[in-house]
């Protein structure tokens, strides 16, 4: 479903300010994989999510998404495939346009936009049940702007606005990380059933090494633009945080007194 | 102020609606500060001028100024977006460029139309529906019904899922963009619309005012600023079309103030002070809700 091979990806290249972001990452998941991405500041975390969405070109190596190679093109064509949700809650959302016509656009991502009122009332009542099932009351808030609402509420929202239009691919940029605990749960939980009922390949960036034990099918671990560790099943099943932090401190070979990572 | 006076105002309050509503595309939709309607002004009337003069039929003409219109507009667009100049300074280079485009296609700096037949001549007396409105009235209506119809299709654009989009990449282009919006598309679009919607009001300018002149444009956008901003002073609506109805009634009522000003004898202002008078309300509309704001959170905090 997702492929990247050997990827490589360089910020200024040739200048006193070059940054190898990724130094050749291959990863490949299959139809229905939740992978989440661990690895502290720098690792290239959103780098490879940026890369897969089609924010940046790489360097070198290639992109694939659904058997296709899609490693020259823009995000704009990629998004028939590709549904993300950022981390910052405003970056997802216009939030001086309503609820109702924030949820309208991410109807046609990805397809051709018509002539036809973007609320017309087919539309308006997929809309309007699909935000009702998040028991948030915010079906009688469609009219208000986006911009009225919490964080929390945002992400969900765009949660939803996610999976309003066929997809197979969603790219969640540590989604949670901007939100208080309760709604971090809120809408980690709503990721999860999500991605189930609509059997999405999910790729999670995350900085929690509890979520990313917890959460989908498989973890894998960056470190300075390569992978350090990619567990799934038994073996993942076994994994404790301290164990990941082991890992951590053994490729950093310096004491994580220093590390900022978060261990929540 | 006598009643010729107070028709003429709304006469040019509603041709510079037009401006209003095309100031509001690229300005308030697509946040794309846009000089070039300084130039497309003139080059809507220029075009239509020449083309009247010439014996073409009149909403010919008209249509041929929307278009030319337009791609003034898709100039300053295709170079913002393609090659990354900032977008102020694209639009002036166009607006620039256009004094002499407009001077060429005119062949000199102004054209009278006294004689020719315009798109208002057939409700004229002695036209083909003449003598159904008497004759003041022709132009106001006319154009009241040309700008009713431009408010009811740019509203239901940006409310259809192509308008959505366009206003998605004015707001929020990243997010446009995730949502598949090619967003320099959308810019290259709506400028047009924007410039071509100026260009229409070029065009009528000349028609009822009976010339074309290359510097008439000068100002166009402050005075499309200042519908846009005293509308949404005077209707401050979220809603798509009451945003655009305030672009109408900011324009006239903007004229109307500037006749008023004019005709007050005390005030001593001559016509020549439009543009300071102009600039100053621009200014205060654009500051007083930052000072509005920042009184708000003084007292809050």
């Amino acid at each position: 479903m997702i492929e990247v091979r050997d990827l490589v990806i360089t910020f200024n290249p040739g200048s006193p300010l070059e940054r190898k972001a990724l130094r050749g990452i291959s990863l490949r998941l299959g139809e229905g994989d939740f992978v989440s991405v661990i690895g502290s500041n720098g690792a290239g975390k959103s780098t490879l999510l940026g890369a897969i969405a089609g924010d940046m070109l790489p360097t070198s190596g290639r992109v694939l998404l659904g058997g296709s190679d899609v490693t020259r093109l823009p995000a704009e064509a990629r998004s028939r495939h590709v549904a993300r949700v950022f981390q910052d809650p405003l970056a997802g959302s216009c939030g001086n346009l309503s609820i109702a016509e924030n949820l309208a656009l991410a109807a046609s991502r990805g397809q051709r936009r018509s002539f036809l009122p973007a609320l017309r009332q087919s539309r308006l009542s997929k809309i309007r049940a699909r935000i009702e099932e998040l028991n948030l009351k915010l079906e009688d808030r469609l009219d208000q702007p986006m911009g009225s609402l919490s964080g929390g509420q945002r992400q969900a929202l765009s949660l939803v606005m996610a999976t309003l239009a066929p997809s197979s691919v969603l790219l969640l940029d540590e989604h949670t990380a901007a939100l208080d605990p309760r709604n971090a749960e809120f809408v980690l939980g709503l990721t999860r059933d999500l991605a189930a009922r609509f059997r999405l390949t999910v790729l999670m960036v995350t900085h929690s090494m509890r979520h990313a034990l917890d959460i989908g099918t498989r973890t894998v671990m960056l470190h300075e633009g390569r992978i350090l560790l990619d567990v799934a099943g038994a073996e993942r099943a076994g994994l404790t945080i301290e164990d990941l932090l082991d890992q951590f401190r053994r490729a950093r070979g310096e004491a994580l007194a220093e590390d900022r990572l978060l261990t929540g | 102020m006598s009643s010729i006076a107070l028709l003429g105002a709304i006469e040019l309050g509603l041709i510079y609606a037009l401006v209003g509503l095309g100031v509001y595309l690229s300005f308030r939709v697509l946040d794309f500060p846009d000089l070039t309607v300084d130039g497309s002004f003139p080059l809507g009337a220029a075009v239509t001028a020449v083309l009247l003069v010439a014996g073409a039929d009149p909403w010919v003409a008209t249509g041929a100024g929307v278009v030319a219109g337009a791609l003034a507009g898709f100039v300053t667009a295709f170079v913002t977006v393609r090659f990354g100049v900032l977008h102020l300074l694209a639009s002036i280079l166009t607006m620039i460029a256009l004094f002499s485009v407009n001077l060429r296609i005119m062949g000199r700096p102004n054209i009278a139309l006294l004689t020719e037949a315009t798109v208002l001549t057939p409700w004229l007396s002695g036209g083909t529906f003449g003598g159904l409105v008497a004759d003041e009235y022709v132009r106001p209506l006319f154009l009241a019904v040309v700008v009713l119809a431009a408010v009811a299709l740019v509203a239901a654009f940006l409310r259809s899922e192509a308008g959505l989009a366009m206003r998605a990449t004015g707001a929020n282009p990243r997010m446009a963009r995730a949502q598949g919006v090619r967003t320099g598309v959308q810019i290259i679009v709506g400028v047009m619309l924007s410039n071509g919607l100026v260009g229409l009001a070029g065009a009528l300018f000349a028609q009822t005012n009976g010339f074309a002149d290359v510097t008439s444009g000068v100002g166009t956008i402050v005075v499309g600023l200042a519908a846009v901003i005293v509308g949404e002073t005077f209707i401050p609506r979220r809603r798509i079309f009451w945003a655009l109805v305030g672009c109408v009634v900011g324009a006239v009522i903007y004229r109307l103030a500037v006749q008023t000003a004019l005709s007050i004898d005390f005030l001593g202002l001559q016509a020549s002070d439009l543009n300071l008078a102009t600039a100053l309300l621009v200014l205060v509309a654009l500051v007083l809700p930052k000072l509005r704001h920042r009184v708000r959170t003084r007292a809050a905090s």
